[in-house]
């Protein structure tokens, strides 16, 4: 069973790195962008015998408690 | 009185620190490993800068865990002194210990110069041998100094005169072209709500002799040292 993480910067955020991101791309003639924001992902393979209920329950506590930083970061998960 | 320095794995200030309390203040220090736990024979306390971990993951995130942060936990709560430093700061954010977060600068890039920060308050342990308003020059060396916390925390802050150190220019004002990093409202530095903890980015443990071009840092570690003197002379 695996788990996904993905951890964004809160929208009230600034990103400095997706504004810089953003700039590149548009400099590589793309134009209709918006905004870019940067985040991580995370896979994290658990063990199978879990059930998706508590596979999520420890991914999410993963994610609230150690991969993202809640004072600056929002967190999605998905499990598969 | 007895200081210790915390040692992490990919800590680089911490030499720095233990000689300034060595051998300007003066006092008994050691170096604490982050598998170690036993703080009761300390007075203070100080997180120094570097890559703990690496910066893996955020910077200070992964320090977070180490043994030796719920004995500083448990050491702050009993009103101890706790000094963090660059990397250190860092760590006490990530830790819960002070409020907010640092992020990557606003330009993106390691800066590594001489800034000026300006001393808002002298209520604290750290800088009550500092005159308010003078202005210190010490250097950064960061990526990740880029204060940034939400509105009712920044409020907070101000109400409650937790705002120790802010970016200013060689006269003391606080403009955007001073403030190296986009940290909000200037932040260079911020105290705990029992002002006993204190996290800053500049380094004044880099800037305590004039042969490294400032010694405007010493005043930081003369503060601690008179505040612990004070307390011992009670006991």
């Amino acid at each position: 069973m695996k788990a996904k993480v993905y951890v964004t910067l809160k929208p009230s955020v600034l990103d400095p790195q997706g504004k810089a991101i953003q700039h590149s791309v548009e400099l590589l003639g793309f134009n209709a962008i918006a905004d870019v924001r940067q985040g991580k992902y995370f896979e994290i393979e658990l063990d199978d015998k879990l059930n998706e209920q508590s596979a999520r329950e420890s991914a999410e506590r993963m994610a609230r408690e150690v991969l993202s930083n809640p004072v600056i970061e929002d967190y999605r998960v998905e499990i598969e | 009185m007895k200081f210790g320095v915390i040692v992490f794995p990919g800590s680089n200030c911490d030499h720095d620190a233990y000689h300034v309390i060595s051998k300007h203040v003066g006092q008994p220090v050691d170096f604490i490993w982050h598998r170690d736990t036993d703080l009761s024979s300390y007075d203070a306390v100080i997180i120094p800068g570097g890559f703990s971990y690496g910066d893996y993951l955020r910077a200070g995130a992964l320090a977070r865990f180490s043994p030796v942060m719920n004995s500083v936990k448990d050491f702050a709560a009993r009103g101890r002194l706790v000094l963090g430093i660059c990397n250190g700061f860092q760590i006490l954010c990530e830790a819960g210990l002070l409020p907010g977060a640092l992020i990557r600068n606003r330009d993106l890039h390691f800066i590594c110069e001489h800034i000026n920060i300006r001393v808002e308050t002298t209520e604290t342990a750290f800088t009550n041998r500092l005159r308010a308003g003078s202005v210190l020059s010490l250097p950064i060396a960061h990526a990740e100094g880029n204060y940034v916390c939400d509105d009712k925390t920044l409020e907070e802050l101000q109400r409650e005169d937790r705002i120790i150190f802010r970016y200013c220019d060689a006269g003391g004002e606080t403009t955007g072209e001073a403030n190296p990093n986009g940290s909000r409202d200037s932040i260079a530095g911020i105290c705990n709500s029992a002002r006993n903890v204190l996290g800053l980015m500049p380094h004044p443990e880099r800037a305590c002799e004039d042969l490294l071009g400032s010694a405007d840092g010493s005043g930081v570690f003369s503060s601690l040292a008179d505040t612990l003197a004070a307390q011992v002379s009670v006991y």
